[in-house]
């Protein structure tokens, strides 16, 4: 970050401040048909009275001023990313060739399936993979994001109840959830109602019982929790939440801990949504894109979005069938008669809750992730959740064995999964640095920090995740700077609380931006 | 080991010692043992690269891309160009690999694109506040819809006929959990038909062109919304809004809509973009991420996540929207594009686009058995009605290799021979004069076929 370009080159312009009247980088195609006069095509009264402001720059503008602008980013490929509950893993690079394919990147989304039966191929494949993943049987990878799969699951669970008469009106969620939780339940149109957690770190199994009764639709979890800990009382809570009739939802934030050791499906989930950009490698694009397929159980089945892509086998005899599972169950295709596309999307769904969003879903993201899930195949993807509880266990260890554990304790005293929480209350105490400033100077060391202040529950939490592409010279590394910074500290709290000094800017007044909103250049 | 990993043997003993453990499976304990697969995952082993490459390839083969075929599909997304620059840019590791700027003072590029990408936005749409974007067109339009409901608490959606089936389903979809109903007005000969409107309505949803290619009367639709005391709710497509009264300055309380058109590719309908734009009145009910200009310690320009306390992670169950995870790289998409076009380029852009789609109306509107669905003013979209089995016609033209439109009986019954038929830039005069011979001699001849099976 702190290159001698940064200084010296970059004056900081936005792009309208590099406008000139004249310039220009387009140059239109010819008009090659009968020019006729713009008020006969559109009435004056419904036309824009000039142009709109956009700037006035040349093609080599437009690419210096963005490539200055990325130089005052840091990036994953450029340095290590342990953002807690964020998975930044490596994005193979085949990744963005296989899904630039023409075949891929320029397929119209209403293109007839006959003609898209790579796609929708590509496309089931994906759910069968997803499906084999979460131990449930049945996916849609229509939601765009996470927090778009939540809502899906939550209006399925209201589906699934109206289908059967019942008027429900809370869902549970867990006082250390991922906010997206809560937020998806009041969109949803249902009421939050908080489940504690114990002093171990696991859902507070007396208060669940306690608050699981016939109003709740549905629990809301995370397992591992976002406390980077394994819910080890998961098989009574399935019970006790299906026990009054309500649904079990996955928030799979959290999956790349556990792929190919235990499955949602087989802990009792009724739902679960995946995050293709955290998982599944599709690169965070600096806030998106992502895609949020869910899976779900034979129950929830009939209420998934449309359309679903489904496959019609061909029997012989002119006949399509229903392929079987290979768990004896049946897939969700249809029958389907000779001459029909082996792939299809499936629309005559009458319990569907519907749409969530235009066409298919992101299919340029379920490219990459299947490429991904072909690259490691089954073995790979346990490799992948195993090197990634070890990476995170052993910067756990690491971090202990430097001292950072008598500032920073961790919030509880068990195994972690493949991330793990600190609270930096005793360094707030005693050295007088907050996790905030923690975070600032350890931008001065090339690294982005970790979550900080998440989960609530945690005073001063700090929430760490290196994944597993990371090497263990990475981790004795952070391990090493973080102490350093504690070490600064104790001499002079105050250089933390200044940092970071080698950055494009130094902290940025928020309160300010919030109080003042500039939300856009005056032109 | 698989390629994205590099635990060595040695590696490996060394952090199992330091965690104090024997084994790999011993992190796993806490997992109850009847929980714990006992099998591998029913998956196909892993692949090297150029298997890998081989395969995606393949499935790529199996589909028939706008390159590979003379397109005139549109319905929503549109086969533009995508300028070389738009995709060097956004290949960038520090562009593509970074997460949400949680960070600023190292998100200073993605921050600040925000920033410049709000402000193009702003100025299309006539709207002061834009966010830095959602998911996609038809869940903007449902985002919309959960503002006006948070905004005057009414309960219920009037949505025109013209606005995108997927936006009006999706909208459908998240009403029922609000509890909320959405009633329909109808198209009159292409243009929305505004019912009598109450105070019940919290908000009139119109789109601009509409979903027949027609440009609506925005000003009239807002003045009847706003008389009931309901909000405007305007989607739109952005390269139209070259050429268009802007929907802020015709009154509209929010403008959203689908962002693929402004660089960013195909990709069987995502990822691509949602633009959401609103009124200073509604500026804290918007939902997603917002880039807002502030200075450092030293007195310094730079750029901020702002207004957060409409978001999930700080305001959680009362929160203005659960969305986290947006389309950062696809706006960033958009307002490289739209730095490209320039002030004078989108207008020149969509000045092609409006003479080549009167063109070519005129030369199907000429053909026998073909009749313009409207007269009103488009832009870039036009339907037509045939006098013959659309399904039929469309297949006799894909056998010349030309995909001529979506057929608009998928979604209206009322135009079950409907054919839409979208313009872009990238189709010249020579694809619209063989448009019109293929699809005038394939509807001939279905004519034919109809005509010998009356006699």
């Amino acid at each position: 970050m702190s290159n001698w370009f940064t200084a010296a080159a970059d004056d900081g312009l936005t792009i309208y401040e590099r406008s000139k009247p004249g310039r220009r980088a387009f140059a239109a195609p010819a008009m090659d048909v009968p020019e006729r006069p713009l008020d006969e095509l559109l009435p004056a009264a419904l036309r824009r009275a000039g142009p709109p402001r956009l700037p006035e720059v040349s093609e080599p503008e437009i690419v210096r001023h963005y490539n200055r602008l990325s130089k005052r980013n840091f990036d994953l490929d450029t340095g290590f990313y342990p953002l807690g509950s964020c998975t930044m893993k490596h994005n193979p690079k085949l990744h963005e060739r296989v899904a630039a394919l023409p075949g891929h990147a320029k397929l119209h989304p209403l293109q007839d399936p006959a003609r898209a039966q790579g796609a929708l191929e590509l496309m089931w494949r994906l759910q069968e993979a997803l499906g084999e993943i979460a131990g449930l049987p049945h996916v849609s990878l229509q939601p765009s994001a996470g927090s778009h799969g939540e809502l899906a699951g939550v209006l399925l669970t209201r589906a699934f109840h109206e289908d059967r008469g019942e008027v429900r009106t809370k869902v549970l969620t867990p006082d250390t959830a991922h906010g997206t939780n809560p937020a998806t339940v009041t969109m949803a149109g249902y009421e939050v109602v908080k489940v504690g957690t114990d002093a171990q770190g696991n859902v507070d199994l007396d208060d669940l019982r306690a608050k699981a009764d016939d109003e709740v639709a549905c629990l809301m979890l995370t397992n591992p929790s976002t406390l980077g800990l394994f819910e080890t009382g998961i098989e009574e809570i399935a019970a006790i939440v299906h026990g009054v009739g309500a649904t079990l939802y996955y928030d799979g934030a959290n999956l790349n801990a556990i792929m190919g050791i235990c499955r949602p499906g087989d802990m009792g989930f009724d739902i679960v949504h995946f995050n293709l950009h955290k998982s599944f490698t599709q690169p965070h694009g600096g806030g998106g894109p992502g895609a949020g397929p869910i899976a779900v159980s034979d129950r929830i089945e009939p209420y998934l979005p449309r359309p679903q892509v489904v496959r019609c086998d061909h029997a012989g005899n002119g006949r399509w069938t229903t392929p079987a599972r290979p768990d004896g169950g049946e897939a969700g295709g249809r029958a389907g008669r000779a001459g029909e596309p082996n792939f299809d999307l499936d629309y005559d769904r009458p319990k569907s809750i519907g749409r969530l969003r235009g066409f298919q879903g992101n299919y340029g993201v379920f490219v990459r992730s299947y490429a991904y899930i072909r690259s490691l195949g089954a073995a790979g993807l346990r490799e992948v959740s195993e090197v990634a509880v070890l990476n995170a266990n052993y910067l756990l260890a690491r971090l202990r064995r430097e001292g950072v554990l008598e500032y920073l304790p961790a919030a509880y005293e068990r195994l972690c999964m493949h991330e793990f929480v600190l609270s930096g209350a005793p360094m707030k105490r005693e050295l007088k640095i907050k996790t905030l400033d923690l975070a600032k100077r350890l931008l001065d060391h090339g690294v982005h920090p970790p979550t900080v202040y998440f989960p609530l529950i945690v005073d001063e939490a700090l929430l760490i995740e290196p994944t597993e592409t990371e090497t263990k010279e990475t981790l004795d590394h952070f391990s090493e700077i973080v102490a350093e910074v504690l070490r600064e500290a104790r001499d002079d709290p105050a250089v933390a609380l200044g940092a970071p000094y080698t950055t494009p800017v130094r902290r940025l007044d928020e309160a300010a931006a919030a109080r003042r909103p500039v939300l856009r250049q005056r032109l | 080991m698989t390629r994205y990993t590099s635990v060595t043997e040695v590696d490996l003993r060394e952090m199992l010692a330091e965690i104090g453990v024997e084994s790999v499976d011993d992190l796993f304990e806490e997992i109850p043992a009847g929980l714990r697969l006992d099998r591998p995952l029913a998956l196909d082993r892993g692949l090297a690269e150029q298997e890998v490459y081989e395969e995606l390839r393949t499935l790529a083969a199996a589909n028939t891309s706008t390159e590979d075929e003379l397109s005139f599909l549109g319905a929503g997304m549109y086969d533009h160009y995508v300028p070389a620059l738009v995709e060097s840019i956004i290949e960038r590791s520090e562009f593509l690999t970074p997460y949400t700027p949680y960070q600023p003072e190292i998100s200073q590029g993605g921050l600040q694109a925000m920033f410049e990408y709000q402000t193009a936005i702003s100025e299309l749409t006539g709207l002061p506040v834009s966010n830095a974007s959602v998911y996609e067109g038809p869940s903007a339009v449902a985002a919309a819809g959960y503002v006006a409901k948070l905004h005057n608490g009414r309960g219920r959606f009037v949505v025109s006929r013209g606005v995108h089936p997927h936006s009006r389903e999706a909208l459908a979809t998240l009403a029922h959990g609000w509890g909320m109903r959405v009633d329909e007005a109808p198209l009159s000969v292409g243009a929305t038909e505004l019912p009598a409107l109450d105070e019940r309505v919290s908000t009139v949803i119109v789109q601009q062109p509409n979903f027949l290619g027609a440009v609506e009367d925005l000003e009239a639709i807002a003045r009847a919304a706003h008389d009931a005391g309901a909000l405007m709710i305007c989607a739109c497509d952005p390269l139209p809004l070259a050429l268009l009264r802007s929907p802020g300055e015709c009154g509209a309380d929010l403008a959203v809509g689908e962002g693929q058109t402004l660089g960013n590719r195909l990709d069987f309908g995502g990822p691509s973009f949602g633009f959401f734009a609103a009124t200073e009145e509604l500026m804290r009910r918007v939902p997603g991420r917002i880039a807002g200009e502030t200075r450092d310690l030293d007195g310094k320009r730079g750029f901020v996540l702002t207004l957060q306390t409409r978001e999930q992670h700080i305001r959680r169950e009362r929160a203005t929207s659960n969305i986290c995870t947006a389309q950062a790289l696809n706006a960033l998409a958009g307002v490289i594009y739209l730095s490209w076009l320039g002030r004078d380029g989108i207008v020149e852009l969509a000045e092609l686009m409006i003479q080549r789609t009167a063109y070519a109306q005129e030369r199907l509107g000429a053909i026998d058995g073909v009749t313009l669905l409207h007269s009103r003013p488009v832009v870039r979209e036009f339907g037509v009605a045939l006098d013959a089995p659309v399904e039929r016609v469309v297949e006799r033209c894909r056998e010349q290799r030309i995909n001529p439109g979506y057929r608009l009986g998928i979604d209206y019954p009322e135009l079950a021979d409907g054919l839409l038929i979208a313009i872009t830039e990238q189709r010249t005069r020579a694809d619209i004069d063989r448009l019109a011979d293929v699809l005038g001699a394939a509807v001939a001849v279905e004519r034919r076929e109809l005509a010998g099976v009356r006699e």
